[in-house]
């Protein structure tokens, strides 16, 4: 009976998915495939609690349908034309719905192929083997920070990368008008709550689910927050500032593992007794990093003043300086 | 269990290939963002699904890993498309 229920529920959930997935890649407008896609990401994260991968639920949650709905969302404005004509030629249309179709189906048959076969040699043996030294007990903590921790460090690079081309390309949108006194008092209710909650995400990642990229995106939410419900009140940031939170995290991780290779003579490889400490101090800079890093790819470009020594930004400054002082 | 394997394995792979259709598809630069995203999301199904070992089991952490990674750099070259797209298009306006 209880089977039963369960597969019911599989089945429902697969056919929600494939459906969703189907209308946001045919609908002819480009909002309602956006928000059709955030609901998207939502169900994924309800597929990840389901398949036993919790970390993952979070991680789709916050970033897969929240981070990229709002960075999608504010993309929209940014594209004259609002419907999404196809214009290909029946011919290539037939092509493509023929190549990919006999892709899936080839692809579905290596699956079946694979999952009949005897159940290969798994990772996951040696990784449990190993938890009770990787200074954590989480085991996707484990995995991420201490086993493949070069992996997570090239993960930063790639994600400052990305930010870095964001900053280079293009200024910052312009600022939404003013919203309703109703997003600003939920706001004040929702920010601090959302700072405590990735504070405790960082620090829970240790033995349960969550950990530096939850946290870091709970913090760039936060911050989105309140830049949308207080589009004009935005403190100038010290961009100095701005600019070493962009980095603190890979510049930790690379420090810790130069340490560390002077100790144990290999890159990253963490003495047992201090590895919990280190992979706590580790997530806490890239926590700081990944949200300032999300953030600013959220405003989709450099804030004001961000080149410090750019003549025509010095310019810009002084301006506004005089223009304060005659106003004063 | 091998049944749920194989459900939501042929679920990854029909994601991908409505998104990998999808992408091919359009024109305009939004939409095949959001099809390449979706054909990412098919991708990390799979790995997930082969991950899962029953619901008595704990699941294999490693694919949890790498797909946690993957969701990650998904998003962040998702920014980086549309920072480009939005540099094309005001080139084109000038």
């Amino acid at each position: 009976m209880i089977e039963l229920l369960w597969s019911i529920f599989d089945i429902t959930l697969v056919l929600l998915l494939l459906t969703l997935a189907w209308t946001t890649c045919s609908t002819q407008d480009v909002k309602r495939a956006v928000t059709l896609f955030i609901a998207m990401g939502l169900l994924l994260a309800i597929v990840w609690a389901r398949l036993k991968a919790p970390d993952l639920a979070l991680a789709e949650a916050v970033i897969g349908a929240g981070i990229s709905g709002a960075l999608l969302l504010s993309a929209i404005k940014d594209y004259p034309a609002t419907t999404m004509v196809s214009h290909r030629s029946s011919l290539i249309e037939g092509i493509i719905n023929s190549l990919t179709l006999a892709l899936t189906i080839l692809m579905s048959w290596a699956v079946w192929h694979g999952l009949n076969m005897s159940d290969g040699i798994r990772l996951s043996e040696q990784v449990f083997s190993q938890l009770p030294v990787s200074g954590v007990s989480n085991p996707v903590t484990a995995v991420l920070l201490n086993y493949r921790a070069y992996d997570t460090l090239l993960e930063l690079a790639v994600v400052l990368t990305a930010v870095l081309t964001v900053l280079t390309l293009n200024e910052k949108r312009a600022d939404y008008e003013s919203s309703s006194p109703l997003l600003q008092g939920m706001t004040r209710w929702l920010v601090p709550l959302l700072v405590v909650t990735s504070g405790y995400l960082l620090w829970v990642g240790a033995h349960a689910p969550g950990g530096a990229f939850q946290a870091g995106a709970m913090l760039a939410a936060a911050m989105i927050l309140l830049q949308l419900a207080y589009p004009s009140r935005r403190p100038e940031f010290n961009n100095y500032l701005l600019k070493i939170l962009l980095v603190i995290g890979i510049f930790t991780f690379v420090l810790v593992g130069l340490w560390m290779m002077s100790l144990n003579d290999d890159f990253l490889a963490f003495t047992p007794a201090w590895a919990g400490t280190l992979i706590l101090i580790i997530e806490t800079a890239a926590t700081v990093s990944i949200a300032t890093a999300l953030t600013l790819a959220y405003l989709g470009g450099r804030p004001r003043g961000w080149e410090g020594t750019g003549r025509e930004d010095t310019n810009r400054t002084s301006r506004s300086i005089t223009e304060n002082g005659g106003a004063g | 269990m091998i049944s749920e394997q194989l459900l939501y394995s042929l679920a990854g792979i029909g994601l991908f290939g409505i998104g990998l259709r999808a992408t091919l598809l359009h024109h305009m630069l939004l939409p095949r963002l959001l099809a390449l995203n979706v054909c990412g999301a098919g991708v990390f199904l799979i790995f997930i699904a082969i991950a899962y070992g029953g619901i008595e089991v704990m699941a294999d952490p490693v694919p949890h890993a790498l797909v946690l990674t993957g969701i990650v750099v998904a998003v962040s070259a998702t920014a980086m498309a549309l920072a480009l797209g939005r540099r094309l298009e005001a080139l084109n306006d000038e």
